[in-house]
């Protein structure tokens, strides 16, 4: 057998042109364009060029041995899903070249091409060759894929009338029995209920233990932790760090998340988050705070479309691990009315804990939560010390943490 | 179980590329299922599902039988009308059906493709597939029609018939590929394309036969692939003319322009569709 690395990554770039125009080309805009052109010609007027070159991907370089588990972390627009497209043959690279020895799998969804009108039965085979597996694959492991969907007498049921998450689970049941040589698995497992996500995750373990080479990208530095064993992080489309999984998780939260987020408004219809920050009692903008102070998060939300809608938030350890999230269902952080700009303060004293970083992820759903608006993981960060000796090495209370939190809204003019 | 070692290499694509038919050979089982899919889906939630097929062209043939054949009098090669008609919907039919799927399917599956690998002709070829079933029913039906107006095909027409079908879902699957290329950027095909295919229609010759145009625009009639192919089958099956077999030549040659054209194209600008789709 040859040492040969199983993936070769070669000064890979991607570019994209941004047009500044509007989102379709049409032949109507090309006709104006046309007629218009002999005419700019002439009087040398020339339009501004509304084309932009953006680099998704700059000169990324690595290698892959056999039966790695590679992580892949940065933030929302960092590269890590172009990556995994070109990887996956779906969209091809600029500049650069790749070397591929085994069979590929690609996991960018769960439930690609599952079709509504067809049952859960034949959705098991429409998904599961589309994921790359054989007819004969399909069968031998169809009893194993029912009974880990839990999906039981619904088999023969069209998938349009299952629950959301049924569908999750059998589609995610299909594509946990992939056998590639090669697994890359895009944030998936960001859908479906905890149990169901364990489960999954469980799944994706004894598939790495027997040697497998993965691919992983997530938000979510638990799993990343107890599935990786070799960790990339991505910023602005260049690789800021590859190393273990620990110092670039520590690395990532340290220096892609920051105080305070901030994002203009998109052209989006519904509800999302524009800016959040953290304050203490007196009203001070600030990221540090001491064991057993207040904690009043910021957020202001624009919504062009003035559906009602929610906020969840989720507080992470340093290293990714969950602390306590505040949502509508579990601590009545109240559903906001459909104003187009909202600012929302949400109060809470954080239980005894002490965390040198406390990770935030922030979304906006519908009534009822899911599926999110905006979601946005990683979106900021503080700190709670001790108060009385400064550390900031962690102490947790014992787990889950209850955190009860108070909102309070006010229009933003 | 022996270890294949497969060795993908991926790189900028730049200009022209040819087909790989080892690579589609690959995915057939893919190929399959989606056809198997459309088939599937295509009558779910319906009464009397596949019958539908039977139904459509029937309801065709006695509307044109009775405003064309009847009441227009449109002339008919001294065939009877129904028969006639019928004739030439069967592959009309097909032919529409075909280059509509083929030309939706790129946008139709847009998430499958965002998010899977697989070689992107498989779309559009097993769009032109599918409505073979559909084909092959009103075969049935065009046999039915046979027997009840005492016509024997000859030898000659049926040995024809695959050949023609086969041309048919050249033209189909060639033109259709293409626009499906073009309707991924633009999105006007997906609206020009019904009126297209309705002009198409009149002016080929389905509802009425190639002796009612001059002469001298017959030639335009010939870039028609479909005219070749009707008015072969109509020639082999009815009897009603002798076969013009220079005539199928150039329908057989512009079939297999399209074809080519289409795919070419396709392939050529397949390597964005992911991003702009």
């Amino acid at each position: 057998m040859s040492q040969e690395p199983i993936i070769k990554v070669e000064n890979i770039s991607k570019s994209y042109v941004i047009s500044h125009r509007a989102a379709y080309d049409t032949i109507r805009d090309k006709l104006t364009e046309f007629v218009k052109k002999p005419y700019e010609l002439l009087t040398k007027k020339k339009t501004k060029d509304t084309k932009e070159t953006f680099w998704a991907l700059k000169d990324i370089n690595f290698n892959i041995n056999k039966g790695e588990r590679i992580g892949i972390i940065g933030k929302n627009g960092a590269g890590k899903s172009t990556l995994l497209k070109i990887l996956s043959q779906i969209t091809h690279p600029t500049a650069g070249k790749i070397e591929l020895n085994g069979r590929v799998a690609s996991l960018l969804e769960v439930g690609t091409g599952f079709h509504p009108e067809l049952t859960g039965r034949e959705n098991i085979f429409l998904n599961g060759a589309i994921l790359g597996m054989k007819r004969s694959e399909i069968i031998s492991k169809f009893d194993e894929i029912v009974k880990f969907s839990e999906i039981g007498n619904f088999l023969d049921t069209p998938v349009k009338r299952y629950s959301s998450g049924m569908f999750v689970r059998l589609a995610f049941s299909v594509a946990a029995h992939l056998e590639p040589e090669i697994l890359i698995v895009d944030e998936v497992l960001a859908v479906g209920d905890v149990e169901f996500q364990k489960k999954c995750l469980g799944k994706m373990e004894s598939v790495a233990e027997e040697g497998r080479t993965i691919i992983f990208v997530s938000h979510n530095m638990n799993a990343i932790t107890s599935l990786c064993d070799r960790c990339i992080v991505i910023e602005k489309g260049i690789i800021k760090m590859d190393s273990d999984v620990k110092s670039a998780i520590y690395y990532y939260l340290n220096n892609s998340v920051s105080n305070i987020y901030k994002k203009s408004a998109t052209n989006s219809k519904n509800p999302e988050i524009i800016k959040a920050w953290f304050e203490n009692a007196n009203g001070e903008t600030t990221d540090q705070f001491f064991n057993g102070e207040k904690i009043i998060l910021n957020i202001n939300t624009s919504n062009k479309s003035h559906v009602p809608f929610e906020i969840s938030i989720a507080f992470f350890d340093h290293i990714g691990r969950p602390l306590w999230n505040f949502s509508h269902i579990m601590h009545n952080l109240k559903t906001l009315p459909g104003e187009e700009r909202l600012n929302s303060k949400i109060t809470f004293n954080p239980p005894k804990v002490t965390v040198p970083k406390l990770i935030v992820d922030l979304a906006v759903g519908p009534k009822g939560g899911f599926p999110f608006f905006d979601h946005i993981q990683g979106a900021l960060k503080c700190s709670i010390i001790d108060k009385n000796d400064g550390a900031n090495y962690i102490r947790y209370p014992e787990w889950p943490i209850l955190c009860e939190a108070k909102l309070v809204y006010q229009t933003i003019k | 179980m022996t270890e294949i070692v497969h060795k993908i290499i991926i790189k900028p694509k730049k200009g022209w590329v040819g087909i790989n038919l080892k690579e589609i050979w690959a995915f057939k089982e893919l190929f399959y299922i989606f056809s198997w899919r459309d088939i599937k889906v295509r009558y779910k939630q319906t009464v009397i599902g596949i019958i539908w097929a039977l139904i459509q062209p029937i309801m065709l043939m006695i509307v044109f039988s009775l405003f064309f054949g009847k009441l227009a009098g449109v002339p008919s090669d001294g065939i009877p009308y129904p028969i006639f008609a019928f004739s030439g919907l069967l592959f009309w039919n097909y032919f529409s059906a075909s280059l509509t799927k083929s030309s939706n399917t790129l946008v139709e599956n847009e998430n499958v493709i965002k998010k899977i690998y697989f070689p992107r002709l498989i779309l559009p070829f097993s769009a032109a597939i599918t409505p073979l079933i559909e084909l092959i029913i009103a075969f049935f039906v065009y046999a039915g029609l046979l027997i009840y107006y005492q016509y024997t095909p000859t030898l000659e027409g049926i040995l024809l018939l695959p050949i023609l079908i086969f041309l048919s879902f050249l033209s189909a699957s060639g033109l259709g590929s293409f626009l499906a290329a073009i309707n991924v950027r633009y999105r006007d095909i997906k609206e020009a394309l019904p009126f297209v295919i309705q002009t198409l229609f009149f002016v080929t010759p389905v509802i009425y036969p190639t002796a009612l145009i001059p002469d001298k625009y017959q030639w335009i009639l010939a870039l028609n692939p479909m005219t070749g192919i009707i008015e072969t089958s109509r020639a082999g099956i009815i009897g009603n003319q002798p076969i013009n077999y220079g005539l199928l030549a150039v329908s057989g040659l512009i079939a297999v322009f399209l074809f080519f054209m289409g795919i070419f194209y396709f392939r050529k600008t397949e390597k964005v569709f992911a991003d702009i789709a």
